[in-house]
């Protein structure tokens, strides 16, 4: 989405236009107001205290509960490579926990709550024929419902990743990455893997993102439109541990949420990850327009 | 973004292309049908020594297009067939040879006994494939009864090829992958270098490995049991001799050298790649090594390649797809004339992976000009430390440290990271400290201990590994590999021994360390029955590391991500395109209609499923008068609102706006306020921040006349709570007061008073009278006529969909003797029949 400066002719109304002066059809709903409309709504504040709040919950359970089997023991005989043991090594592999912890399920709840309401929510408050009145056109309006809704997801994202990040350095101190599949990282390599990973996190997002998207604009109920994408993701994902799939699974969008394990070896595996966000990308895309499509010939009777 | 037409296309065009190219990409990167599989029987060698008798194997023969072509033989592995060799076979014909596979004696459909690749049958059946192949016009003949044929195989395969080579001087080139190169130390292991070990003694011995090959050959084809199976006698009584006493009789050591390429080497006089798996605990590295640098002694000008792998017997790293390419590489280069192939070294660093089972490890492929062997180019001594440690072999043998699971290939290699786990009283360990910077270790260290007993003890196994301990205390045995020892004897006089560790390519990081962990047992190993107590300890503190200077191969993202990553941007270039793109373009005005504010014409709208909501209304509204929409309710007047909004697409029909007929976002639509079926609020906003956020979302830059709209709205400190808390009269207010911002030329209002108390309702209708004096145009529906009577200059009566009548009040009231509005709109809607006055 490009942004440009508010000056210059009028995108659509011709010279004949009856617009009133001073209306233009690029200044309607801009990135901003959306922004501002659903900054203060409460479920952004929740989204983004629970970013905050779990790594301190983990960091109190790590604190405050029996001491974890992956110290104390050190030396030999002991074979776990599990992250989660490693997350009190620093800053950084808590960081890699936090974001283990919460890609499978929270963030894509999140994803499909910022997209999947985006819509729908508006057609629950009646405010939908107001903005298509106003007018918004339709497209402009989900461009900026789809920004913000990507906006704020990659906003929880980062979020998550700053808290994580403060809390486990002040947790656990600022040691580089040790890496699940064995070897350390200098602490600038630490930081490259940690961004590649958040990195395709987020990608993998638009998975979630793409659907719940579509269905905020198939339905008028936000809950109906986020839950239904959850429940897609979810069954998705079964399928995907079916192994009688065979070859199949690897269409399934949910196939490649994991490859970022691929960006800890000694050296980035790029494979699965560059098919993943290539697919990610253009399943995100593909479900957009097929709203985009649904939503041009919609009677809004909201 | 801002397009010209022209530009959209291109745009739309560079989308085309790049999808198209990305698309080409994949589909070229996708292979095309391979050649059908031709069965045939082929005639072997002797059924057995005393049957001269061909066995018949059951083979297949892949012809590609261009014939004729150069002959790949691809023998299978221990306890498959022709079958289990079919993906290669396919990849090998694709690249355009002759590509035949058999099942080989005792296995599949094949008939005869299994004799382990003896000469005299198994080896004997490899030449009478070659003999066909020299009939075959398909395939390159060099000379008479000498085709040009290549050999390979994997394992049983494999050793197979390297025979055959050996044996028959019409192959021309050999591809022999993870296989042993003398069987009786493949499966008698031991690890102690000469001249400790004697040369007469047998190393430990690995019963499970030899226990689930021997298995793989018991089923017969008539489904009987039999302690042999598909086995020759000598063949089934070497087994058991193994499996009950772990003794190799002087009959069995002949059976199995002549079974071993080591007998052999000497006599392979072509093209070899050699292949050997870094996670092979049956075959393992030292065996590729050994019959590597026999074939070098022998024939140091023949092109040899060693490449050394992530997989092997217990799994390992998936590298299927590059060693289809190597061997196929190989033969091109040796048999069909392609591009030479270098025979440098490589070898695979595998990483693997804790959380994944979907990728084993990721591989980095290093290379080496040259194979160096397996104590490498180079070596790196450090320091052990470590007292003297007191180790039990217990009685019985058990428990038995778990290091790999023999015949579960891919899953052994995953779990052997999490099952090495040593036991107490069991294993000596010592250790060298934090590694100053990060060390690769390259082929198999060598390290100097001394054993000895307080007693003396015969038959001594102990098993001795390196392990990288990383800073968090988890040790890696890499692969899950042990060296094997066994003694004879030892006594209380020490006993030195210099052991060759398992080969690994591994890199340990800074601060990790290095520890040698030697132990009594391990279960995959035949184990001494009585207990015993050994003493162990270093004979040397030095640790030799083998090194090789090696490049790598692989890095970055591969080749079809370019055009995979191109289709992901092309899409999104699409739909940012697709978004920026409006699906209308304003018509513009018609002058000659501009004077009315609203025409509606011939307007229809059926829903899905049959409901007629509008059925051909036609109305139009001058400017500044104040309308009043009337009818019952469900008489389509909210869905000809919302159509004149463009909130709801005409079936038929269409409406005008000061004179600019109305699609979704018409910018015309920007002269209008609205308040349609009720008020549209953000609940969690206060009543300001709606108007001020709706104002701003609107796109309009004048006045919104604030002041006088809040007037409208009435509602005071309230404007200043969240809606969520407003009551529906104040919401209803806040509703219609949104409608005025900027004051819009014409005003469309549905039933605006609803909610509202009579007070209110009152007031409403001032405030609609005001606003129409200043010269705006107004349209109100409502239910209540005694309201439009009373605010209306002008009437639309709507019922069941259509107009029922049109004009002024005063016309209106004029056909009907001078009675009330609403007793004249009851006779209209009540039965049902059209009055058209005006």
């Amino acid at each position: 989405m490009t942004r440009r400066p508010a000056a210059g002719p009028p995108a659509t109304a011709g010279p004949m236009s009856s617009a009133v002066a001073g209306y233009t059809p690029r200044r309607t709903l801009t990135v901003r107001v959306e922004l501002v409309r659903q900054l203060r709504r409460r479920r952004t504040a929740v989204a983004l205290a629970l970013a905050v709040a779990l790594p301190l919950i983990v960091v109190a359970a790590v604190k405050l509960g029996p001491a974890s089997s992956s110290t104390g023991r050190g030396g030999l005989g002991d074979g776990d490579l599990d992250l989660v043991g490693l997350a009190t090594v620093g800053a950084w592999n808590f960081t890699l926990t936090m974001l283990l912890f919460s890609s499978g399920f929270l963030l894509t709840i999140i994803a499909a709550m910022f997209l999947g309401d985006s819509v729908a929510s508006e057609a629950s408050w009646s405010t939908l024929r107001y903005l298509l009145a106003a007018p918004v056109p339709r497209r402009r309006l989900l461009r900026s419902k789809a920004s913000v809704g990507v906006l704020l997801t990659a906003t929880t994202l980062l979020v998550l990743v700053a808290a994580s990040f403060a809390i486990g350095a002040l947790a656990f101190g600022t040691a580089p990455l040790t890496s699940p599949v064995g070897g350390t990282f200098s602490t600038g390599e630490s930081g490259a893997r940690l961004a590649v990973v958040a990195a395709y996190i987020g990608l993998t997002l638009l998975v979630p993102a793409g659907i719940a998207f579509l269905m905020s604009v198939l339905t008028d109920v936000p809950l109906g439109a986020v839950g239904a994408a959850v429940v897609i993701v979810l069954v998705v994902g079964i399928l995907d541990r079916i192994e009688a799939l065979g070859s199949v699974r690897s269409l399934l969008p949910g196939h490649y949420t994991n490859a970022w394990v691929d960006a800890l070896g000694a050296q980035v595996s790029w494979d699965e990850m560059a098919v993943g966000a290539s697919y990610s990308v253009v399943l995100f895309s593909v479900l957009v327009a097929v709203a985009v499509l649904r939503f041009d010939r919609k009677d809004i009777t909201s | 973004m801002t397009l010209t037409p022209r530009q959209r296309w291109l745009a739309a065009a560079a989308a085309v292309v790049v999808l198209a190219a990305g698309t080409a990409g994949i589909a070229l990167a996708r292979t095309p049908t391979p050649p059908a599989a031709l069965p045939l029987t082929i005639p072997g060698g002797p059924a057995s020594a005393d049957d001269a008798a061909p066995v018949q194997l059951d083979a297949a023969i892949r012809l590609p297009e261009r014939l004729p072509a150069p002959a790949v033989v691809l023998a299978h592995g221990f306890g498959g067939s022709k079958d289990s060799v079919n993906d290669e076979a396919d990849a090998l014909a694709e690249r355009g040879f002759v590509v035949l596979t058999y099942s080989a004696r005792g296995f599949g459909e094949s008939s005869g006994l299994i004799s382990m690749n003896s000469p005299e049958f198994e080896v004997a059946d490899a030449s009478a494939i070659v003999d066909v192949l020299a009939d075959r016009t398909e395939v390159v003949q060099d000379g008479a009864d000498d085709p040009r044929v290549g050999f390979a195989g994997g394992s049983y395969g494999g050793a197979l090829a390297l025979l055959a080579a050996g044996y028959d001087d019409r192959i021309d080139a050999v591809a022999a992958d993870i296989t042993w190169n003398d069987l009786r130390s493949s499966l008698f292991a031991q690890s102690v270098a000469e001249p400790v070990a004697e040369a007469e003694s047998l190393g430990a011995y690995k019963q499970v490995w030899s226990g689930v090959f021997f298995g793989a050959g018991l089923t017969t084809a008539d489904g009987q049991v039999t302690a042999c199976g598909r086995f020759t006698l000598a063949w089934c009584r070497a087994y058991t001799d193994a499996a009950t006493q772990g003794t190799v009789s002087a009959e069995s050591a002949t059976l199995m050298r002549a079974s071993s390429p080591a007998s052999v080497a000497d006599r392979i006089a072509v093209p070899t790649l050699l292949g050997g798996g870094e996670a092979d605990s049956l075959f393992p590295l030292a065996q590729v090594d050994a019959t590597a640098r026999q074939i070098a002694a022998a024939h140091p000008d023949v092109p040899l390649k060693v490449v050394w792998h992530g997989a092997g017997h217990d799994g390992g790293a998936d590298e299927t797809e590059r060693l289809r390419r190597l061997t196929g590489d190989w033969f091109s280069a040796h048999l069909a004339g392609g591009p030479p192939m270098p025979t440098d070294f490589e070898m695979s660093r595998v990483e693997g992976s804790a959380l994944s089972n979907r990728a084993r490890g990721t591989v980095e492929v290093l290379a080496a000009p040259s194979y160096p062997g397996i104590t490498g180019d180079g070596s790196v001594r450090i320091a052990l430390a470590g007292p003297s440690q007191q180790v039990l072999a217990p009685a019985g043998g058990v428990p038995a440290a778990v290091t790999t699971l023999p015949g579960l290939g891919a899953i052994a290699g995953a779990a052997s990271a999490l099952v090495a786990v040593p036991l107490p009283n069991q294993t000596a360990t010592f250790a060298t400290p934090p590694l100053p910077a990060a060390q690769r270790i390259a082929g198999s260290p060598r390290v100097r201990l001394v054993v000895s007993s307080d007693v003396e003890a015969t038959d001594v196994t102990l098993f001795a590994s390196v392990r990288v301990v990383g800073a968090q205390g988890s040790p890696l045995l890499p692969n899950g590999l042990v060296a094997p020892i066994r003694l004879d004897r030892v006594g209380p006089s020490p006993t030195t021994l210099d052991v060759d560790l398992p080969a690994v390519v591994v890199d340990a990081a800074a601060g990790d360390r290095l520890a040698v962990v030697v132990s009594t047992t391990d279960q995959a190993y035949r184990l001494p029955t009585g207990p015993a107590v050994y003493t162990i300890g270093l004979a040397s503190n030095d640790l030799v590391l083998p090194t090789i200077a090696a490049t790598a191969l692989s890095t970055g993202p591969p080749v079809w991500a370019w055009p995979l990553g191109a289709t992901a941007i092309a899409a999104l270039i699409w739909l940012a395109v697709t978004l920026a793109r409006p699906r209308y373009r304003d018509p513009g005005a018609d002058v000659a209609l501009a004077d009315q504010a609203v025409i509606v014409e011939g307007l229809s709208k059926r829903f899905p499923g049959g409901v007629t909501a509008v059925d051909g209304v036609t109305f139009s509204v001058p400017r500044g008068v104040v309308l009043g929409l009337l009818g019952p309710n469900g008489a389509g007047k909210s869905t000809t609102m919302r159509m004149i909004m463009g909130l709801i697409e005409p079936t038929e029909g269409r409406a005008l706006v000061f004179g600019e007929p109305v699609h979704p976002g018409s910018a015309a639509l920007s002269r209008i306020g609205c308040f349609v079926e009720g008020p549209g609020l953000l609940p969690h906003l206060s009543g300001r921040q709606n108007l001020d956020l709706f104002w701003r979302a609107s796109g309009r830059t004048g006045d919104p006349r604030l002041d006088e709209v809040l007037d409208v709205a009435g509602l005071g400190h309230a404007i200043d709570r969240r809606v969520r808390t407003y009551s529906q009269g104040m919401r209803q207010r806040l509703g219609i007061a949104q409608a005025m911002l900027g004051l819009p030329e014409l005003l469309l209002l549905d039933e605006p008073t609803n909610g509202l108390d009579p007070p209110q309702i009152k007031e409403m209708r001032d405030v609609v009278q005001r606003y129409a004096e200043r010269g705006r145009t107004v349209i109100i529906s409502s239910h209540l006529l005694g309201e439009v009577e009373q605010t209306c200059s002008h009437v639309v009566v709507m019922g069941r969909g259509r107009v029922i009548a049109d004009g002024t009040v005063a016309d209106l009231l004029a056909g009907h003797g001078g009675r009330r509005l609403e007793e004249v709109f009851l006779e209209m809607v009540g039965e049902g029949h059209t009055v058209v006055t005006s």
